[in-house]
């Protein structure tokens, strides 16, 4: 069996291509895929589509890739207000964003996951984030039809992998990152630690190694604003 | 005429606790909600519930103790209380949305009299806003509880008869903790419960944009004790 697990941060993104769509792990500092992050500027892809919480910090997180010009479209929940470089460009009109509230965002993603068309929810009913929705009243609730929001490829940070690509994460670093490897065609893992088969308890499995394509071992990074 | 005293950012934040009760499973805000956890009546245990996947989450973590895989939503490290548990941001959002907390408690620019809710983006800024998770919170919350100041530093009313403010969600706010009063919303009015020490129920509704129902009798003093 083809192993899963990648020498290096270069191997594992060499074939991403410009255009790409990609989810991004991690919220408030912890879960964030740095490594992958770096990797991906240093080989230069461009025109992503990039679907995250949010838009990075000064300069750590998603702003390496802002910061490049890298990123052309965002879907996110909270941009943040440290994320200069999203900032700007999005003034400057050079990045789009689709503002989704940040369960809506996790359900999308889940139902792509899930094979799941759409589904209704009363979540931004009368606001901006339904303008141009379906709208129709279940249970005498006006609710929206939400559509599912696939990936190319999910980056995600976890604690520990197995070589069959089972998964722990630690404390709230599990945050955005099991929904988004559930969701994508190819999901991408940087992990503080990989350990042999079976030394993972199959209850202590988070994500089960069947959504997990691509390992590759990295000290996780943090950025401090 | 003296400036008349209103309630200080932790004197809401005290008065807001009275409105929880114990084994309340809650979540916390940005801004005045935030301090909420530090102002529990004596003898109370609240469950505090973080929307990056905590629940159970308990002071913030003291110099030395810090460990930034275990952040609250604000990104500020935090500790745990016996009996917490970590879940992945779907479940943390189905928490809110699902109608599972017994209370949260939001900041917000704008409440109308109907509840409805304006609390994520100022109307002109530049940037587009940040909804975060205050939308599904605002739909999924039993008892929503705002803090906030009754006008801007402007002397503007916040609480009023129309948000002008992008929308965050309709007739969702149950109770309005000011720095002059608490207001309950109930079928569509506004319910003058209690006033700041020394206003007149008159001098009140001239800060407020809506009209205050104000019940038969002396109104009571906003209670802090």
């Amino acid at each position: 069996m083809k192993s899963k697990i990648y020498p290096s941060l270069e191997a594992v993104v060499a074939d991403i291509p410009d255009g790409a769509r990609i989810m991004f792990g991690g919220f408030g500092g912890a879960g964030f895929p740095n490594n992958l992050i770096q990797a991906l500027e240093r080989k230069g892809t461009k025109d992503i589509v990039a679907i995250s919480n949010n838009c990075g910090t000064r300069d750590g997180e998603l702003s390496v890739l802002f910061k490049h010009h890298r990123i052309r479209h965002v879907i996110a929940a909270f941009p943040g207000p440290h994320s200069y470089y999203f900032q700007e460009q999005f003034a400057a009109k050079e990045v789009t964003i689709e503002l989704v509230p940040q369960g809506i965002l996790c359900e999308r993603m889940r139902a792509a996951a899930a094979g799941l068309l759409g589904f209704y929810s009363t979540v931004g009913v009368g606001t901006e984030v339904a303008e141009g929705k379906e709208e129709r009243i279940i249970d005498g609730k006006r609710c929206i039809l939400e559509m599912p929001i696939h990936a190319d490829y999910a980056f995600i940070k976890a604690q520990q992998a197995d070589e069959l690509g089972n998964l722990t994460y630690r404390m709230a670093a599990r945050n955005f990152n099991p929904i988004m490897a559930m969701a994508a065609t190819t999901t991408i893992a940087e992990v503080e630690e990989i350990v042999r088969v079976g030394s993972i308890g199959p209850e202590n499995v988070m994500t089960p190694g069947i959504f997990v394509r691509r390992i590759c071992h990295a000290k996780g990074i943090r950025y401090a604003n | 005429m003296p400036t008349k005293l209103r309630l200080t950012r932790e004197q809401i934040a005290r008065r807001a606790a009275f409105e929880l009760q114990d084994g309340d499973y809650v979540n916390l805000g940005w801004g005045i909600p935030n301090l909420i956890a530090d102002h529990l009546p004596a003898g109370m245990t609240v469950y505090f519930h973080s929307e990056n996947g905590i629940l159970g989450m308990g002071r913030r973590a003291k110099p030395g103790e810090e460990d930034y895989d275990l952040v609250d939503a604000m990104k500020v490290p935090v500790t745990l209380v016996a009996g917490a548990s970590f879940f992945h941001q779907a479940d943390a959002h189905l928490m809110t949305r699902g109608g599972h907390l017994d209370a949260a408690i939001l900041g917000a620019f704008q409440v109308s009299e109907k509840g409805d809710l304006a609390n994520w983006k100022i109307p002109g800024a530049k940037g587009p806003g940040a909804i975060g998770g205050a939308m599904d919170i605002a739909v999924g919350a039993k008892k929503l509880i705002v803090c906030m100041e009754h006008t801007t530093r402007e002397g503007v009313p916040k609480i009023v008869r129309l948000c002008n403010y992008p929308l965050t969600g309709l007739a969702c706010v149950t109770t309005i903790v000011t720095d002059l009063a608490v207001i309950d919303v109930r079928g569509g009015q506004l319910v003058l419960r209690e006033i700041a020490e020394g206003w007149t129920v008159a001098e009140v509704q001239v800060l407020t944009d809506a009209i205050l129902i104000v019940p038969a009798g002396p109104v009571a003093k906003i209670r802090l004790v």
